[in-house]
């Protein structure tokens, strides 16, 4: 179950090793960067088989002697939604920041549309649209005037387009009604949004959002959830970081994780759900008796839980187990699996909860 | 606005030039269409096109200079330093206003010029400046000279403005060119100030220098415009310093009150005799050299002396400033 799930990791690194694999050379990375590269200055960032975001080996040390970012291989593909899973402190941030031409990496290679990334920031980033860490505003001017300001700050945004932009960015966010309000009476869930909006400023090819749903309420959630459905459906990559598993599990198509400053997966959300296994679920008015049938049915690592029964589902049919239950006259309201959440599969991979790596 | 339509066309040129350059250079021999287009309109474009990027350029600036000059405390510090030529003057007024004579003021103590201002409304400028340019002044630029890059940090709008890209070097002249904007809107706010109270309180009219000849009223205002200006420009060396402090922290509050620290250092090392050999290279210690702008003929010395001083300044500290700068983590 773990060998397909690091396929997309290892394939690229090999081929940049030795060059041609026979049949699938569909993405050898050195050789002829003119494709991809055409691709992407024209049309809407598909066709770069390069990925959208693509790190080799990008580690990070900070002067103290910490190692946030350790040899991370990361590759988004595009027109994915891509969550980036990990604990606090686990170097999502990090990351982050030096694929945004922030922070100077340590040693390895980050490539953002298919650009090397310190380097050329000023080509690349007016084709990214950011929220990091959080939303930053000037408290003293309104929520329209931040996103002028934002929007002068980009040397290819047009000037007389601006207010039309700022305009169409607000209402996107529904924020129009308290445009003319200064930032500093938002709500955090109000900046929230303006900080979205100023990532809207124009049609972006990857939008890059750390955390963009952090002091919304249910409602806006869902907003910013369909708000990304949306935008990823129009061919743009989202680049999304969270915390929240159901999250990322309801909108990614692809997901990686990170601990500890490095990747433990990358892949396709179904894959690694997939790859933690599902449980038994009984629902009983008697789990003692259930509980004991069960173990006598091969089920591993029974636990009761009030009228709920859990346990590794054997290997033999189900059908015989439920049977099994009928016969020892146990009563059950429901019999099940439950599909493997990513939370399961998150737990399995780092054998931890989301506690704060030390 | 005939010219919008041709302009927009320009821009649009530019637009795919760019992109095209992108792709060019990794395509190298490629020849295809879209190689080709922008080179066939680029004689004809290329002024325009110069001239649109200019222009969007310099929309960061227009948009650092409104937000600087629609803050409170822009504001705030303006009004204050609006306000010492009106205190100078109402006080000058009311201590010879009992009826004393011209010479009825307190000797020849407090700064330069008090003691004309009686005679001629018009010295209040040159008072008004003197006694800002130690204290005031300076502070007014440390305050906003710090805050620049420190300011956006601990704000964390910086890393929103370097993401859009606005560019480090970009963002860091911009940033020095509002400073100089303050630098002169704070010196004119202090010289109109005291030229408006000087007017209602005081006669105006010809007036003596400190050679003894006389000038007229016009000759007078052209010099006033002048030392305002000299003001200006003896403070854009601690601009620069301020900017320096600037990229050093993610805290506004530490890099202004470093900046204003600076000040206040140097002022007093430039009174110790004892350090004389130091004090030519110290910021502050030609500044009051603008008097010698009220010498007939004008004694030019100092004045150059402490335009090298602020040129030296800028350049050592506005280099600083950009090497840290463009290198630095942004972390906040």
């Amino acid at each position: 179950m773990d060998e397909p799930r690091d396929e997309p990791r290892d394939e690229p690194r090999d081929e940049s090793v030795d060059l041609p694999v026979d049949g699938d050379a569909s993405a050898p990375p050195q050789a002829p960067p003119p494709a991809p590269q055409d691709a992407g200055a024209g049309g809407n960032g598909n066709g770069d088989d390069d990925g959208v975001i693509r790190t080799r080996a990008l580690t990070k040390r900070y002067r103290g002697g910490q190692l946030a970012v350790d040899g991370l291989d990361l590759t988004v593909p595009a027109g994915s939604v891509f969550g980036f899973l990990g604990p606090n402190g686990s170097g999502k941030t990090t990351t982050i920041r030096m694929l945004m031409g922030l922070i100077e990496p340590t040693s390895g290679t980050a490539r953002v549309l298919g650009q090397s990334m310190p380097r050329h920031a000023r080509t690349v980033l007016p084709h990214v649209g950011a929220l990091i860490e959080g939303p930053a505003l000037y408290g003293f001017l309104s929520g329209r005037d931040n996103l002028l300001r934002q929007d002068a700050a980009d040397p290819t945004a047009d000037p007389r387009t601006r207010r039309s932009r700022v305009a169409a960015a607000l209402d996107r966010v529904g924020l129009t009604a308290a445009a003319g309000k200064k930032a500093r009476a938002y709500s955090l869930g109000m900046k929230q949004r303006l900080g979205l909006a100023a990532a809207l400023l124009q049609p972006r090819r990857l939008l890059v959002l750390d955390e963009p749903t952090n002091g919304l309420d249910p409602q806006g959630m869902r907003e910013i959830r369909t708000l990304v459905r949306e935008l990823a459906s129009d061919g743009t990559t989202v680049f999304l970081s969270s915390h929240l598993l159901d999250e990322i599990e309801q909108v990614c198509t692809h997901a990686a994780v990170m601990a500890r400053g490095r990747l433990l997966t990358q892949g396709p959300v179904a894959d690694l759900a997939a790859g933690a296994r599902g449980r038994l679920v009984v629902t009983t008015p008697d789990p003692a008796e259930a509980a004991r049938v069960l173990k006598e049915q091969g089920v591993g690592d029974v636990v009761a839980d009030g009228d709920r029964v859990t346990g590794e589902p054997p290997e033999r049919d189900l059908a015989d187990v439920n049977a099994a239950l009928v016969t020892a006259g146990v009563r059950a309201r429901g019999f099940g699996i439950e599909r493997a959440s990513l939370e399961d599969a998150f737990v399995a991979l780092t054998g931890e909860g989301f506690d704060v790596a030390g | 606005m005939s010219r919008a339509e041709p302009t927009a066309k320009t821009a649009t040129t530019a637009k795919t030039a760019t992109t095209a350059t992108a792709a060019e250079t990794a395509t190298t021999g490629q020849a295809g269409p879209t190689g080709t287009a922008p080179a066939a309109t680029a004689p004809g474009g290329t002024g325009g096109v110069g001239a649109a990027r200019t222009l969007w350029t310099l929309g960061l600036l227009r948009s650092e200079l409104v937000t600087t000059f629609r803050r409170w405390r822009t504001l705030a510090l303006l009004a204050v330093l609006a306000a010492v030529p009106v205190l100078v003057g109402v006080a000058v007024r009311i201590e010879t206003g009992g009826g004393g004579g011209p010479h009825g003021g307190g000797g020849g103590e407090g700064p330069a010029f008090i003691a004309q201002i009686t005679n001629n409304g018009l010295f209040l400028v040159f008072t008004a400046l003197a006694a800002t340019l130690p204290v005031f002044l300076p502070l007014a630029v440390g305050v906003v000279a710090g805050d620049t890059i420190a300011g956006e940090a601990s704000a964390g709008t910086l890393r929103y403005l370097l993401v859009a890209p606005a560019g480090r070097t970009r963002l860091l002249l911009t940033k020095y060119a509002t400073v100089t904007a303050f630098c002169l809107a704070a010196t004119f706010v202090v010289a109109v100030s005291a030229l408006v109270v000087g007017a209602l309180l005081f006669p105006l009219g010809d007036l003596t220098t400190i050679s003894g000849t006389r000038i007229g009223f016009g000759e007078g205002l052209a010099r006033a415009l002048l030392i305002a200006l000299v003001v200006a420009a003896s403070l854009l060396g601690l601009a620069a310093l301020g900017l320096f402090v600037s990229t050093l922290t993610n805290s506004g509050v530490a890099a202004m009150a470093t900046t204003v620290g600076l000040v206040i250092t140097a002022q007093i090392l430039d009174q110790i005799p004892q350090l004389h050999a130091i004090q030519p290279y110290l910021f502050p210690h030609y500044w009051l050299s603008f008097a010698d702008l009220m010498r007939e003929p004008v004694y030019w010395d100092g004045l150059v002396k402490n335009l090298e001083l602020q040129a030296l300044y800028a350049a050592v500290f506005g280099s600083a400033a950009w090497a840290r700068f463009t290198t630095k983590d942004i972390t906040a």
